[in-house]
């Protein structure tokens, strides 16, 4: 792909992903009057105080309470609204599951969860505040749709996408500005189809949200030692992309998990799942262990953890090599 | 026949539909299911705005089953109503049926999907507050049982309806002051019912929640006064026997 930035940008990107969000929605809601924010006094952390500025009418604020803030945004889009719904993903994918489960899915209100902070980007506050259990959760939800983006390009891709989206989604994202994984915008983004970034036939890496720099930074790795590896941005993990996963099995033999979530139930999970019933080849799950987090920034943790280039690109040469 | 006549013979019609459906299943929930009766009939044939020729039809008022699983009166009540064929009740909790134990909204007239208690509250805020937004004139009508109110969430929601000014939300409890493992005050007591939810912001009646003709009246009256800050209704039910 053209527009992948392969080598990282010489100048860091400054700009969060919560904050993209939050500019392309208060676009499409000056158009959209049935586009609605909703927060748990959360507006700070969802980068939504000038949504809330620009548009205080098509901004609901239900205080600390997330399962009234999931049950609300049911009933606003049963109503013909469209709700989403910025809470710290710890709280809006554990605290209000149950209204995910019922209000959201089964009952199939189209409402569109964003999970802020997600994952380990609450760093030193604790596991209260690390969400690495929520993919296993959400994607065990009949009728919800789960995704996270890799950067600031295609978080904006997203929301443009998921707002005429017919599904609803939990889409979390981190707190923090990210490398950019991509130059532009300016390729195609499908929901459900996952993007190669990186083409090779050694093995397959397979990543999902602030992952996909990493796997593209172990690419880069191995393709200086000389080995070519796939890199497949697993944006949407639900609907799974079994057909790209299934090919990255046939062509490649060997398969890399990377993601900022527990081992269990989420992306590595979710990939093994289908290469046993369909082409059985090894499989690494790289991710969180089943431990309250260490204390760290996410940089420290994922390299704690061994979600770093040097880590991924080692255990991948153990791999190609047997 | 008078009006109250006719409404106090449906009820009689509910009650010995929803016990044949029980019956028919092998289970059910009895009790509840007669509790809610009255306050069902009142509502639908004398107090709704609603189409059963047009389930969807946008100025329909809201009707939220919080607690779910006194469900076998409310499908008797659809099913008279003109929602679905009468003769699918037979169906009620049989392999492969739409009319399962708990409101199903793949059925017609059914809003939500509940069953999960301490949920209804919310949605109805949620659809109360869209209906303000576009200005419309929909009312929200939500049922809870006492024993549900244990759950926090229809706290939250009772705090979001007072910040929101929701007029246009009718809360309903249904004080039958039973809940599975025995009293309500036995369980987990939640008087004094009246002042909590007072000092919620809400405006609270009581009412006897066998009385049709009196539950008509109050919840029509109760519907006039608008625009008024904190005029919520919650309807409070004195404890019923079943004759």
């Amino acid at each position: 792909m053209n527009n992948v930035a392969l080598k990282k940008n010489a100048e860091k990107n400054q700009i969060a992903n919560r904050k993209v969000i939050s500019d392309t929605l208060l676009d499409l809601a000056m158009e959209k009057k049935e586009i609605l924010v909703l927060t748990s006094d959360s507006r700070g952390s969802a980068s939504m105080v000038p949504f809330g500025e620009t548009l205080p009418e098509q901004l609901v604020e239900v205080g600390i309470a997330e399962q009234n803030l999931v049950g609300v945004s049911a009933g606003l889009a049963a109503s013909g609204k469209k709700p989403f719904v910025a809470s710290p993903a710890c709280f809006l994918s554990m605290r209000s599951i149950e209204q995910i489960k019922v209000d959201i899915a089964y009952s199939g209100t189209n409402v569109k969860l964003i999970g802020i902070s997600g994952g380990v980007s609450y760093g030193a506050l604790g596991m209260s505040h690390h969400s690495l259990q929520d993919l296993a959760v959400t994607r065990a939800i009949p009728g919800l749709h789960v995704m996270m983006p890799a950067d600031r390009h295609e978080a904006k891709k997203m929301i443009e996408a998921l707002v005429d989206y017919p599904t609803p989604v939990y889409l979390r994202i981190g707190r923090n500005p990210v490398e950019d994984c991509y130059v532009n915008e300016d390729y195609r983004f499908v929901i459900g189809k996952a993007v190669t970034m990186h083409e090779g036939d050694d093995l397959t890496i397979i990543a999902i949200g602030e992952t996909v720099r990493v796997a593209l930074d172990t690419a880069c790795v191995l393709k200086a030692e000389g080995f070519e590896c796939r890199v497949l941005n697993m944006h949407t993990i639900k609907p799974l992309d079994e057909e790209a996963i299934i090919k990255a099995a046939r062509e490649t033999d060997r398969i890399i998990t990377i993601e900022e979530h527990s081992i269990y139930g989420g992306l590595g999970s979710a990939v093994a799942e289908v290469v046993s019933q369909n082409h059985p080849v090894p499989v690494q799950v790289i991710g969180i262990p089943d431990e309250p987090a260490v204390t760290g920034n996410t940089k420290e943790v994922f390299e704690h953890y061994g979600l770093s280039a040097e880590n991924v690109s080692s255990i991948a040469k153990k791999m190609i090599s047997n | 026949m008078t009006e109250l006549n006719r409404l106090n013979r449906k009820a009689v019609e509910i009650r010995k539909s929803l016990l044949e459906m029980i019956y028919e299943a092998g289970t059910g929930h009895t009790g509840s299911s007669l509790s809610n009766t009255d306050i069902l009939v009142a509502l639908y044939y004398g107090v709704m705005k609603i189409d059963p020729n047009n389930p969807n039809w946008e100025e329909r008022d809201r009707y939220i089953q919080s607690k779910g699983h006194a469900v076998e009166s409310y499908w008797a009540v659809l099913a008279d109503k003109g929602f679905f064929p009468k003769e699918e009740l037979k169906t009620f909790s049989k392999y492969n049926s739409r009319l399962i134990g708990h409101p199903n909204n793949k059925v017609p007239g059914v809003e939500m999907n509940t069953g999960a208690l301490g949920h209804g509250l919310s949605v109805s805020v949620g659809m109360a507050l869209s209906a303000k937004m576009d200005k419309k004139t929909i009312r929200v009508f939500t049922l809870m049982g006492d024993g549900e109110l244990a759950e926090g969430s229809v706290w939250e929601a009772a705090m979001s309806a007072a910040q929101y000014k929701l007029d246009n939300l009718i809360g309903i409890i249904d004080r039958n002051r039973l809940q599975i493992s025995g009293t309500t005050d036995d369980v987990m007591s939640n008087e004094p019912l009246d002042k909590k939810w007072e000092s919620f912001g809400w405006h609270v009646i009581q009412v006897d929640g066998n009385d049709v003709g009196e539950l008509v009246r109050v919840f029509n009256e109760a519907l006039q006064i608008t625009g008024k800050l904190q005029s919520f209704w919650l309807i409070r039910l004195k404890e019923r026997e079943f004759q």
